[in-house]
């Protein structure tokens, strides 16, 4: 609406690009256009320091793991490095699964070099000789843009043996994914590069220790990679001086749903979820009213418009019960109905639950026939407390972090939208209709 | 049972050097030329990699990108994702079956469309969004969807 549009504009922020800072300026597919703004400068940087010296650059400038986590990369490293074997590997997980979330696809797209570069660069420093990138097989444009330019970075010497006469050798591999939700959570992806099935196995040990065929191995998010290079060449104190004390640096929102301008912005760390959603995101589109944003992914958090005010770092979760998870910002109109949107959450997790433990299997199909008879209006409020229950449980004893993560989107819901439940359960109506 | 000669499937073995670790990529190869993976190729792969048949099959059944049931010459994935799921997603299958007659899971009698329904598929600024082979589309509606479609079903006819 019109207002909201005025208010946009108090809201505007200033867009600060590090991982998306190529995307649109030079072409993917043209190798020297990345060299042209300092590509790979990095990595002959890096190859001219100590090892250890790279990972303490890393640790001090306190860089997060993007994938969801925020678990201090430079520690990653600093693990990989010390862990005694003849070999190590590099793994840059960019399964990107989560429902609402196409920044790292959008990031490969536009800028793959860079991506490339953190790797080699985070194998120098841990003496890892080979690579893999794990990608969803149905991101054909990232594939094809990322072999392109590993193509071309063997060609410059920048992959291949004794890279820029450092001595250093370093090989990367492009894996595809082949349609499986759960193969983003780090064990289940090791597996699936294996060959196998990709069920999650038992952490610890973490990669670190025990990664990709029984080897230390280091596993980033694309993201979080895509910072590395800039960190290098900057300095821990440049990108110290970006975000938040606990989360330094910025994040690439995704926002999509009913708002007036969708797509991805990277933004500093700390920013409020009313400055992505009206500063960036132009407000709610027409002129229906905001009912809920969904923040941080699938597994992440509903808030309602209470919450706008909250800033998004790593810390937002324990302070304001708002995710920062993946960077999604999905805005919700008032005509959809919460018990729906339950429903579409659930059924995405039972039908990506691996099986391979019974609370996430069972709690997932539970949970959804609950839901299902609800939007039937057939359910009973014993149904609905079950739910809660379900929820809770399944959380409790599951395996791996999808099992655990359900309570999170379907309480935050429950929650915040309690009488729209309890209209289905006990008048038997919907009020989105 | 049809005969083969599985000069295609040793040229996919070949190419991945007979690595187990490599059974994904060649699966993904043996879908993409069969458009599923076929019950005799897996036994034959299983001997020429030294992998239990039962294990290949656990794998084959584990990923939604194969199929031991033969796909559409078009393979239609239609995003449920949660923002796509708001825009509509559910009139777009809706619009599919009117267009061919297939409902999320089924292929049509000549092979030409099969149609899944899928989680995210990362281009939610478009939603809603389908896939149809190797090709994205986004901000779609049902009519625009059965207009694709007819477009498709010509393509075969010249
Ligand atoms: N980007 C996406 O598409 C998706 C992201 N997620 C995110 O994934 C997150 C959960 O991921 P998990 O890997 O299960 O979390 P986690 O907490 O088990 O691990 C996070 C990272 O820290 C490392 N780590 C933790 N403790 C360690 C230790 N003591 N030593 C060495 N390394 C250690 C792990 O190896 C991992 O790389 C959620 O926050 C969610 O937001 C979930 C689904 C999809
Ligand atoms: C079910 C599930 C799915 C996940 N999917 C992804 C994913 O698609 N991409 C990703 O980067 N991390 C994903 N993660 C998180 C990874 O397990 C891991 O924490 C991450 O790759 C570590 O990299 P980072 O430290 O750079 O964030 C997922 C976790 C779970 C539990
Ligand atoms: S929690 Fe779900 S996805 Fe994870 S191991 Fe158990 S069944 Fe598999
Ligand atoms: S929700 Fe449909 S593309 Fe992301």
């Amino acid at each position: 609406s019109k207002s909201e549009l005025k208010e946009a504009e108090k809201f505007s922020i200033k867009e600060v690009r590090i991982v998306t800072r190529n995307i649109g300026l030079i072409d993917p597919r043209n190798i020297d256009e990345y060299i042209a703004r300092d590509g790979y400068f990095a990595l002959s940087k890096a190859l001219q320091m100590k090892p250890e010296e790279v990972i303490n650059e890393v640790k001090k400038s306190g860089l997060r793991g993007r994938g969801g986590a925020g678990f201090p990369t430079g520690l990653k490293w600093e693990f990989t490095a010390k862990a005694n074997a003849e070999q190590k590997y590099i793994v840059c997980n960019a399964d990107e699964g989560e429902p609402g979330t196409f920044k790292d696809r959008l990031i490969m797209e536009g800028d793959p070099h860079t991506v490339i570069e953190a790797m080699i660069i985070a194998g120098y420093a841990v003496g890892a000789t080979k690579g893999y990138i794990y990608i969803r097989g149905e991101y054909y444009n990232s594939v094809e843009n990322l072999k392109k330019a590993i193509k071309d970075a063997y060609e410059y010497g920048f992959l291949g043996e004794n890279i820029l006469g450092s001595g250093f050798d370093f090989d990367l591999t492009v894996r595809l994914g082949a349609g499986a939700y759960v193969c983003g959570e780090e064990t289940a992806l090791l597996e699936s590069i294996e060959g196998k099935s990709g069920r999650p196995r038992l952490k610890p040990p973490y990669p670190p220790q025990s990664g990709l065929f029984g080897k230390p191995t280091v596993i980033n998010n694309v993201e979080t990679l895509a910072n590395v290079p800039q960190i290098i060449l900057n300095g821990a104190e440049w990108f110290k001086n970006i975000g938040t004390p606990n989360s330094p640096g910025t994040k690439v929102f995704c926002l999509a749903g009913d708002i007036n301008k969708r797509g991805m912005v990277e933004l500093p760390m700390g920013v409020t979820v009313r400055q992505v959603l009206y500063g960036f995101g132009g407000g709610i589109k027409g002129d229906k009213g905001l009912k809920m944003i969904q923040t941080g992914g699938l597994a992440g958090t509903f808030i309602g418009p209470d919450k706008l005010d909250a800033p998004l770092d790593y810390d937002s979760m324990k302070n304001y019960g708002v995710s920062l998870g993946s960077g999604v910002i999905l805005a919700i109109d008032d005509t959809h109905c919460a018990v729906d949107i339950a429903l579409n959450v659930m059924e995405f997790f039972r039908h990506e639950s691996c099986g391979k433990c019974t609370p996430c299997r069972e709690g997932t199909r539970i949970a959804c026939d609950i839901l299902e008879k609800m939007t039937k209006f057939q359910a009973t409020e014993e149904d609905l407390k079950y739910l809660e229950q379900i929820a809770y449980v399944t959380a409790d004893a599951s395996f791996c972090g999808l099992g655990q993560s359900i309570n999170v989107p379907l309480l935050s819901l429950i929650n915040n939208f309690k009488n729209e439940f309890e209209a289905h359960v006990k008048d038997k109506t919907c009020s989105a209709g | 049972m049809l005969t083969r000669t599985y000069s295609k499937v040793e040229e996919i073995l070949k190419k991945y050097e007979y690595r187990k670790e490599m059974l994904i990529k060649i699966l993904l190869e043996v879908q993409k030329e069969y458009r599923h993976i076929p019950r005799d190729v897996v036994n034959y792969i299983g001997t020429a990699l030294g992998i239990p048949p039962a294990k290949i099959y656990g794998v084959a059944t584990f990923y939604a990108q194969f199929s031991l049931k033969p796909k559409g010459e078009y393979t239609i994935l239609i995003c449920d994702g949660t923002a796509c799921h708001m825009e509509g997603s559910m009139s777009l299958v809706k619009a599919i079956e009117e267009e061919v007659g297939i409902k999320p899971g089924e292929v049509t009698p000549d092979l030409k469309f099969s149609l899944d329904k899928v989680g995210c598929l990362g281009a939610c600024a478009l939603a809603p969004a389908m896939v149809i082979n190797d090709e994205v589309y986004g901000k779609l509606d049902g009519e625009k969807v059965k207009e694709i479609l007819r477009k498709l079903k010509e393509r075969k006819e010249d």
